[in-house]
């Protein structure tokens, strides 16, 4: 997205300065700061301001009945000694690269299938679109009964195939999966959309010269599809990405982290350690180290995604 | 794609299977709330409608949480973020789109940021600042750290990028003031995008679960989201599945209504959102 913005900023409107009085050039500028005053004010309130106060926080030792406090890397080595962090971090990757690569496969197999305009596609789009509607507290006060061993949704009908009582939530080794099997029922939907507003602009002759061609369906999606549909790909990535790391809702309403931190993802953990536990110290060098690493991914998906459309195209 | 070919007809066959277990827990949703409470029993999970439905787990779940001030409060949130918003997106998107002043793409970038420090991120050290300036438990807290957009003025930007020069270069021949250019002429313009963020951001909200959960501790000022939460844990231990379902529904109902009335509408939104 990025990316799409940089190579815009200055092609879409050519300079238009040459010869424009200084004058008329400075009050362009006051208005424009104007404009932007009211942004600017609740950005630096509420994202400069709290980066510069959870770095601070986070090497701000202090301890209880002490008034002084003193600064250090504490925080960050009680942190790093925390094999709930360790957990955290490793389930956050799982659920990552877990809920990513089948929530993104199957909206773009849906959008591909369902991209003609008849009725019954749009019904099937419909379906498919609604849980995105719905709160993920919702979607987890369902899940709670899809979920239930022996009489809940998923087992009663499993059961039909002669499968037995799960403990889809109970079991640690289960749990993360059937979260994530939860974002990705939710997920999907939303990128689809994206995925169908793709494939409208690609060109229909396209397709049409490909055919020509003697092209097959698998020839077609794999030469134009897929290459043309590269920045939305890339687009849908970054937002997969944010959901995965700001989206716990699910975690607090069905496990709590559990069972033993099998399900504990970097925020419901940062969440803990500042609304439970009241360990700020804690909590902000979790939410530095979450920080630095939402932006090092992004830029390097970014960098790579680019690459590949350019290279594609 | 029209001829009826073996491979097509399988594609279609296993779209639809796919879509059919998609639509499984929400048509769970709609059964189970309207069953009968004694009805059931290990049944509870069928998909099956063969009962005479009744209004019992709707009226429990309004019994057990107070849903008029749910709805009223999660209203207020998603009026309240919506209106700040779109003034303050409104004005950023039109400065980047049409205003050349120094350093703009630098503070535009420092704008993108926030698409990537999300609010949820930053809950921690917000949480200070919001209890720093007296907002801790009001619904001004919860709404506070969205006032500012960045996808929103991305969205304004790309917008009024959409509308001719023309339109601004006539209203200016006509003797029209910036503003009067920028709310005669380019806001009616670019009602498309303002209705496109509208939506998202109502969404977005009217979902939102972590943030208020943190902000609110008194019972007078949660949000539906809260409230569900609540219930269900209550619900649960009780095993009332119909109440659960009933209040999911209840919960959801609005924006599934809202979406199914002007489903074209939404989706446009959203796909307004992502890709011009």
């Amino acid at each position: 997205m990025v990316a799409e913005v940089d190579s815009s900023i200055d092609t879409v409107f050519p300079s238009r300065s040459v010869g424009r009085p200084a004058s008329r050039k400075r009050s362009e500028a006051g208005r424009a700061a104007l404009l932007l005053l009211p942004s600017v004010v609740f950005l630096a309130a509420f994202t400069y301001w709290p980066i510069g106060q959870v770095l601070l926080q986070s090497i701000t030792i202090e301890v209880f009945g002490v008034e002084a406090t003193t600064f250090g890397i504490g925080n960050f080595e009680r942190l790093l000694a925390d094999p709930s962090f360790g957990r955290a971090l490793v389930n956050n990757l799982i659920y990552a690269v877990g809920t990513i690569l089948p929530s993104v496969a199957i909206a773009l197999a849906l959008a591909v299938g369902l991209q003609d305009a008849t009725r019954f596609n749009a019904t099937l789009r419909t379906i498919v679109f609604f849980p995105v509607l719905l709160p993920l507290v919702a979607a987890a006060a369902l899940f709670l009964f899809v979920f239930l061993p022996g009489i809940g949704l998923l087992d009663y009908h499993l059961a039909k195939l002669g499968a037995g009582n799960t403990s889809w939530l109970g079991n640690p080794d289960l749990a993360l999966w059937s979260l994530i099997g939860l974002t990705v029922w939710k997920n999907a939907g939303y990128y689809m959309l994206f995925f169908l507003a793709g494939l409208q602009a690609i060109p229909l002759d396209l397709y049409e010269a490909a055919r020509i061609e003697g092209a097959g369906s698998w020839a077609r999606f794999r030469r134009i599809t897929l290459p043309l549909l590269g920045p939305t790909m890339a687009f849908v990535l970054v937002i997969a990405f944010v959901n995965v790391i700001t989206q716990v809702d699910h975690v607090v309403v069905l496990t709590k982290g559990g069972p033993s931190d099998s399900t504990n993802l970097l925020l419901f953990y940062i969440y803990q350690q500042a609304h439970e536990n009241y360990d700020y110290g804690k909590a902000a060098a979790a939410t530095v180290l979450s920080v630095a690493g939402l932006l090092a991914l992004s830029f390097l998906s970014l960098r790579t995604l680019e690459r590949g459309i350019h290279y594609e195209a | 794609m029209r001829r009826a070919n073996p491979a097509a007809l399988l594609a279609v066959a296993a779209l639809s299977a796919v879509v059919l277990v998609w639509s499984t827990p929400l048509l769970w949703m709609v059964i189970a709330s309207f069953r009968p409470q004694n009805f059931g029993g290990l049944d509870m999970a069928s998909l099956w409608p063969d009962f005479t439905p009744t209004l019992a787990n709707f009226a429990e779940a309004l019994e057990s949480a107070d849903f008029p001030l749910l709805y009223l409060n999660t209203l207020i949130v998603c009026a309240g973020t919506l209106a700040v918003q779109l003034a303050t997106v409104t004005l950023a998107g039109y400065a980047f789109a049409r205003l050349r002043f120094p350093g703009k793409e630098l503070v535009f970038y420092a704008f993108l940021l926030q698409l990537m420090l999300v609010p949820p991120i930053l809950i921690v050290p917000n949480l200070v600042t919001i209890v720093r300036l007296g907002l801790y438990d009001s619904l001004v807290g919860v709404m506070a750290p969205y006032f500012a957009s960045a996808f929103g003025v991305f969205l304004m930007r790309q917008t009024f990028r959409t509308i001719p020069k023309d339109f601004e270069e006539a209203a200016i021949v006509d003797g029209a003031t910036w503003w009067q250019l920028v709310w005669r002429v380019l806001v009616p313009l670019a009602r498309p995008g303002m209705i496109a963020f509208g939506i998202v951001s109502v969404v977005s909200h009217w979902n939102e679960f972590l943030w208020p959960l943190m902000v609110i501790s008194s019972p007078d000022n949660q949000t539906l989201t809260i409230g569900l939460a609540s219930f269900t844990m209550g619900a649960e231990s009780a095993s009332q599945w119909g109440v659960i379902a009933a209040g999911t529904f209840l919960v959801a109902a609005p924006l599934l209504t809202a979406f199914a009335l002007f489903q074209r509408q939404f989706v446009n939104s959203f796909l307004f959102s992502g890709v011009k």
